[in-house]
């Protein structure tokens, strides 16, 4: 087991160190000149000079990189063209928003994705299961972009039902404002006893969370349906059948258990994918996290802000990988023996 | 082979949901062929006429006209031949960089193996959509360098699963016979090899079909593909975002062109892989 972990973490040190390399090298390859862009549009040429010296461009590529990855490691992100302000500490007050969204729209995709998919597999081939196949496929089909938009004309155009945009409305941040705590306000407001604001980022984050959620609903219930199909088919199901075991407790006890590993990979993968979603459903409702933060950054060329935003959700998207690949390796003997 | 092939045949007819898919499919590459002959206002991919702005569907235009008069019908026909231009084109380029450094991996093993995956797991470490929003972002946006973009993060896919194949190929009979009569490595490679693991790359290609015009009208909806006046279904999801509150028809058909075409491509690749998946069919009681 320890054998297994330690060659799983250093695969990650050379994927996250190769990430890295393929950041600086997309930003070392951008059209226009950083120096230019970072004094602004009507500097003298002597400006742009002095400032490629103060950002280290006039250094050979390998000594751009270590400096990069020193500072990078030192918490020195860079500072945003755009606002001037330090990258890291600007992604740190974004990114609370996003998690917090992103959360909420798993936590409604699993529920509802994995019984989905369960049924499905079950009931495999008549309407139930052709009727949530069509609905996982459709959930992976949706243009998130346009789901927004489309949840935003009928409940707020049509129904009135919920706000168009924001995170909170203007009357509770001035009345009742959030203390942050968290970051997270949902969980900020209710320990703070501050009800209103509760309501009220309830209220707002239902759209976007469901938006959020079509995408990871489908993926849930579609990989949770293949996965058990395998099961089924597995000759230690049809040993239990034939000995006569109750259908639940085969399910229950069999299948669900042996499924938990590829559901479980999904949930990483969906939560870095929804990190990235969060790009497009962040900016039709206006929800000031990550992706917000990104598209200004990608409308305005800000490189070191792409960049931060970038090495972020790749490294999360490691991270992830790992902890899934060692939690895999402490469920299922299977995987450590074979590393071993 | 054939055998094979008339078994396939039979599952797909079985499955109600893949002839679906397969039939949208097959219109979607009829609509995208005879687009300048079916469309009623071919020219209003480019031009526009003001007088004729913000019309609600009517028989004279289906889907309405947009903010600069233009009729949406027309030109979600006309987008249909972009996205799948972008689907071939994006999805040949990624086969092209990926499957050579598949088969290259598998089958020589040792460092060249080695190196080559950790590069492709470097890749597969970005969410795809993400590190083609950085790569257009940073080339400047346009198609063309959306296509690149989508390329760029779709080949590793295509080199991982060309590796495991080569490397279950290269134990067979026939290469160890080439090997035996002094073949040179390039020519076991590429014509013993790759031919011999290149079926379930095209499948898996096929398959990625609707991701990938997923990713390309997501890129043009954030201003880094497709520029105005391109009829493309992402920008022009995106162009009418400021006015879809007061007139719901200017993103809600060129959205359902969207959907619709990356359904039926995922519904067709759902139901090649069940087709191919024998596992799969065991189940089914």
């Amino acid at each position: 087991m320890a054998s297994y972990i330690v060659r799983r973490l250093a695969l990650a040190i050379v994927v996250m160190i190769g990430v890295s390399i393929l950041t600086f090298l997309l930003t070392r390859t951008i059209p226009s000149d950083p120096a230019a862009r970072w004094v602004g549009p009507h500097a003298r040429p002597e400006q742009v000079a002095s400032a490629r010296i103060k950002l280290g461009l006039d250094k050979p590529l390998y000594v751009q990189y270590y400096r990069y990855i020193r500072d990078f490691l030192h918490g020195d992100w860079g500072h945003s063209i755009r606002t001037h302000q330090p990258v890291l500490r600007e992604l740190f007050s974004y990114l609370p928003a996003s998690l917090e969204l992103i959360l909420f729209g798993m936590v409604i995709a699993f529920a509802l994705g994995i019984p989905l998919g369960i049924i499905s597999a079950v009931k495999n081939g008549n309407t139930i299961d052709h009727l949530s196949r069509v609905f996982s496929i459709a959930g992976v089909a949706l243009p998130t972009f346009w789901l927004a938009m489309i949840l935003q004309l009928v409940f707020f155009k049509e129904l009135k039902l919920f706000p168009l945009a924001g995170r909170l409305d203007m009357m509770t941040s001035v009345i009742s404002p959030i203390e942050c705590v968290t970051g997270f306000y949902l969980i900020d407001s209710l320990v703070t006893c501050n009800f209103a604001a509760f309501g009220s980022a309830l209220y707002h984050i239902v759209l976007p969370g469901i938006t959020l959620a079509a995408f990871p609903l489908g993926l849930s219930a579609r990989m949770t349906r293949a996965t058990m199909l395998e099961i089924l088919g597995e000759d230690y199901i049809r040993t239990a059948r034939a000995c006569g075991l109750r259908e639940v407790k085969i399910l229950a006890v069999y299948a669900l258990r042996n499924a938990i590993g590829p559901v479980l990979t999904v949930g990483a993968l969906t939560f870095a994918y929804s990190l990235v979603e969060t790009f497009l459903i962040e900016s039709v409702f206006a929800w000031p996290g990550l992706g917000y933060y990104a598209s200004n950054a990608i409308m305005t060329v800000d490189y070191p802000a792409i960049m931060g935003v970038t090495l972020l959700v790749a490294f999360t998207y490691v991270l992830l990988n790992l902890i899934v690949d060692i939690t895999l390796a402490f469920l299922d003997p299977r995987i450590r023996i074979s590393y071993t | 082979m054939i055998d094979r092939l008339s078994n396939a045949f039979r599952y797909i007819k079985r499955s109600p949901l893949t002839v679906t898919g397969s039939s949208i499919v097959f219109l979607l590459i009829l609509v995208s062929l005879l687009a300048p002959w079916i469309a009623p206002y071919p020219k209003d991919t480019g031009t526009s006429h003001i007088e004729e702005a913000f019309h609600s569907p009517r028989l004279k235009h289906p889907f309405g006209t947009d903010e600069l008069g233009r009729d949406i019908f027309s030109r979600v026909i006309f987008g249909s031949r972009i996205s799948l231009k972008v689907g071939v084109l994006a999805i040949g380029l990624a086969l092209l960089i990926g499957m050579p450094l598949g088969v290259i991996a598998g089958y020589s093993g040792g460092a060249i193996d080695e190196v080559i995956m950790r590069v492709t797991d470097t890749f597969l470490s970005f969410p795809s959509l993400l590190l083609a929003m950085a790569i257009s972002a940073i080339l400047g946006p346009n198609l063309r360098n959306a296509m690149i973009a989508i390329a760029i993060s779709w080949w590793p896919w295509y080199t991982r699963l060309l590796r495991s194949e080569a490397i279950s190929v290269r134990e067979r009979d026939f290469v160890t016979a080439a090997k035996a009569v002094g073949a040179p490595w390039g020519r076991i490679l590429f014509k013993h090899v790759l031919p011999n693991s290149i079926v379930p790359i095209i499948v898996q290609a096929s398959m990625d079909f609707g991701g990938v015009i997923l990713t390309c009208a997501a890129l043009s909806f954030l201003g880094l593909g497709a520029q105005p006046p391109t009829p493309e279904w992402g920008l022009m999801t995106s162009t009418g975002r400021t006015f879809f509150l007061t007139h719901w028809w200017i993103v809600t058909f060129p959205g359902i062109a969207i959907f619709i075409s990356v359904f039926a491509f995922n519904l067709v690749g759902d139901g090649l892989r069940e087709i191919l998946d024998p596992k799969m069919r065991r189940a089914r009681r």
